[in-house]
């Protein structure tokens, strides 16, 4: 059986997340955005303690986190890397930058590196067309990717 | 009352407002097929996610197909249950159902008794006409439950069990679409979560999705080898159930047969469950009257109400949710884990057996007895006091491979000294029987009176919650009772909140009581099959020349011979254990 740790500090401000939406089961997606953004992901713990203070089972609670792409249980690195999929960037070779990516860095599309420093994701269309392929990493966008250029980018976040 | 009227395959009828289309035809004698609905009417439990769409029909003026579970009749409504639209639509959704299902039919547990091959059966399935991905997922086996959600039909209705009806919330529907599936949270094995093991999931599911832990080699192993003297014990709710696997009415009561098949079978003793139940009064009722005892003469700390202990189901349940409540139950232990401790101490000396050389088979109504005989606490030196449980249906398979015709069977007795037992004892096996059974002993005891009428009518019944004050001799006795975990779990929380008035509760964990246990034959959402496994329950007390449980001579025997007498240093350590904290801790770090 688990036992969960938080810290008591942020224990006390999801607790007055869930506070602050009157701990209305029906206001669990609200309450998950909230502390995801808090946390910057929701690990079991905080899932464990949302559905003790909203009482609903936590098997509902990771039912709905499973259910929508934008609740992640993984924490995302610090430089997230975003690859859009949209079709100008898939006809213009999206899918080579991709696995450039996940060779140097060594993970998969959702994984996040061990060393919690890159995680990486696919985007639909960002609406950046006439720079495809493009790639963000945070905010900060990148143009005309090539999967040779992919190394000067990881560099930049790496020194 | 507001009525509406409906057309419905040319037959008009009126129907009170709100009436859903299926319930309207079940009125009208017209069957509608559905695969995800389920109503055991007599509990009040309904499951209608509307997702299989095995149920539609035809509404005139509607451009889709209605799902009868949850469309409410409009007056004027002109239905076609089963025009060629209807019935070519729903052979069209069993085949996309079935595209994502293995075909392991052959060796699947639910073979013969599943629902969703029993409609492809009955809509003449031949051929199935898409092809795709199949959905596959890692089986998940804990000590009672498999989970195969291979075969998951997400019917919904473990969910909805699980989380209404026993308020445990083991399990909800995760992630999306293709890649969807029941689970527990962040899909841990089903061992590692909260689940009690009251096996109601496995009671409803309609496929092999939720099965049990089979045990049948196991046993067969044991009664193969000469080395072993193998001893089963079988509990009361067995016995009105068992027969309906052979093709018998429910409510059919099969005790003789049930002796006879198991002595056919090579069991060196044929032994009753029942006696331990007897067994089980005379230390909880006792522990009972002297909490009462201790209580009246004004000891304030004496926990009460006291709370029965024999169903593991329940206490897992308690030792999960509410672990700080935990010396309010009785000590005792349950039936079935008596009767392995006297079996392996007591009866092994009789007969000159070593306790390792002993094997202890139970036949259960229940998933969750093969849980609780792991338990580590219940074994001496490693070597547990009963070593495998197995279901009424697993029963129902070994009588019938091994070529033993059961319906011919003729009635024959259990063997002695742990076979006898009184009717006090057969009632365990219903909601309200345990109480009942104390509460005769328990009067007799306690006031020196013999009882004119051992039958106590407002003791029994099927509502969810009940309550009764029984007068011992002027002393009024407050008896309260639930089944099913969800109002087990509303009495607890009165307990807690300092709001109960009860000397004692009776709390089983399947609705029904053990009747209804998750090991039973599978009733297919008809209660009706339930209410009749009471009757016969309470049917086989009424004809029992010994009904109370301190006048089971053997009973007697063995406190003189063996025990001494209940509460005793030797009864303590054999039949009464403690619980344990098994809930989550929320550990704040620096």
């Amino acid at each position: 059986m688990a036992n969960i740790k938080l810290s008591a500090e942020k224990l006390d401000e999801l607790k007055a997340i869930c506070k602050s939406f009157k701990n209305d089961k029906g206001e669990l997606i609200n309450v998950l955005h909230k502390a995801q953004g808090l946390f910057g992901y929701l690990p079991a713990e905080v899932q464990e303690v949302i559905a003790k203070e909203l009482s609903v089972s936590v098997a509902h609670v990771y039912g709905v986190v499973s259910f929508y792409s934008f609740f992640t249980m993984l924490p995302k690195g610090e430089y997230p890397v975003s690859i859009c999929l949209g079709t100008a960037c898939y006809v213009r070779g999206a899918e080579k930058v991709i696995d450039e990516f996940k060779r140097i860095l060594n993970i998969n599309v959702g994984e996040t590196s061990p060393d919690g420093k890159f995680s990486l994701a696919c985007l639909r269309c960002v609406g950046a067309c006439g720079l495809a392929p493009v790639v963000l990493v945070g905010e900060k966008v990148y143009g005309r990717v090539a999967p040779d250029g992919v190394k000067d980018i990881v560099a930049e976040y790496t020194k | 009352m507001e009525t509406v009227k409906i057309t419905i395959d040319n037959k008009v009828i009126e129907v009170a407002k709100g009436t859903t289309i299926l319930k309207a035809a079940k009125e009208a004698g017209i069957h509608i097929p559905t695969l995800c609905y389920l109503h055991l009417r007599d509990l009040n439990i309904e499951n209608k996610p509307a997702g299989c769409r095995i149920c539609v029909v035809e509404v005139e003026g509607r451009r889709n197909l209605a799902p009868a579970c949850v469309t409410e009749c409009l007056d004027g409504m002109v239905i076609n249950t089963h025009n060629i639209r209807v019935l070519n639509s729903r052979k069209t959704v069993l085949e996309l159902i079935l595209s994502d299902h293995p075909t392991d039919c052959l060796i699947c547990a639910k073979n013969g008794d599943c629902e969703l091959q029993t409609m492809a059966q009955e809509f003449g399935v031949r051929k199935i006409h898409y092809e795709g991905e199949q959905s596959t997922y890692r089986e998940d086996t804990s000590p009672a439950i498999i989970r195969d959600v291979d075969k998951c039909i997400m019917c919904r209705r473990c969910e909805m069990m699980c989380n209404e009806v026993q308020t445990v919330g083991v399990l909800s529907a995760v992630n999306r679409g293709f890649m969807s599936v029941v689970a527990p949270a962040f899909e841990m094995n089903l061992d590692h979560s909260e689940c009690t093991y009251c096996g109601q999931c496995v009671a409803v599911c309609p496929t092999g999705a939720l099965t049990e832990v089979d045990h049948t080699n196991q046993v067969i192993r044991a009664l193969a080898d000469p080395t072993k003297t193998v001893v089963v014990q079988t509990a009361p709710a067995v016995r009105a159930a068992l027969g309906e696997e052979f093709g018998m009415e429910p409510g059919t009561l099969v005790t003789g047969k049930l002796a006879a098949a198991l002595r056919r079978l090579g069991f060196n003793y044929v032994f009753d469950t029942d006696f331990a139940a007897d067994l089980t009064i005379m230390e909880e009722g006792t522990e009972l009257l002297d909490r009462l005892t201790r209580h009246l003469n004004g000891d304030k700390d004496v926990p009460l109400p006291i709370l029965t202990s024999c169903c593991p189901g329940w206490v897992n349940f308690f030792e999960h949710q509410f672990p700080d409540m935990r010396d309010i139950p009785s000590t005792a232990r349950s039936p079935q884990q008596m009767f392995g401790a006297i079996a392996k101490t007591y009866f092994a000396e009789k007969i000159g057996v070593k306790r390792d050389d002993m094997v202890v088979v139970s036949i259960m109504p229940c998933l969750a007895k093969k849980y609780e005989c792991q338990r580590e606490e219940f074994a001496t030196d490693g070597n547990p006091d009963v070593d495998f449980s197995i279901s009424t249906r697993e029963l129902a398979h070994l009588i019938k491979q091994s070529n033993i015709n059961f319906n011919d069977l003729e009635d024959e007795d259990f063997d002695n000294p742990l076979g006898e037992s009184t009717g006090a004892a057969v009632i365990f096996g219903t909601t309200g029987g345990v109480i009942e059974a104390a509460v005769r002993t328990a009067y007799e005891v306690h006031t020196g009176k013999k009882l004119e009428k051992v039958d106590f009518e407002e003791l029994r019944g099927m509502d969810f919650i009940r309550e009764a004050t029984i007068d011992f001799n002027g002393l009024p006795i407050r008896i309260g009772i639930a089944h099913g975990l969800g109002n087990a779990r509303k009495l607890l929380q009165d307990i807690k909140d300092g709001k109960s008035s009860f000397h004692a509760i009776e709390i089983m964990a399947c609705p029904g009581g053990c009747i209804g246990g998750g090991g039973q034959p599978l009733h297919h959402g008809d209660s009706s099959i339930l209410k009749a496994r009471q009757k016969a329950i309470y049917r086989e007390d009424a004809g029992k020349t010994i009904r109370k449980s301190h006048e089971n001579p053997y009973i007697i025997q063995l406190y003189e011979e063996f025990l001494g007498k209940p509460m005793s240093e030797k009864s303590h350590h054999l039949l009464h254990t403690h619980y344990f904290d098994k809930s989550k801790e929320i550990k704040v770090v620096e």
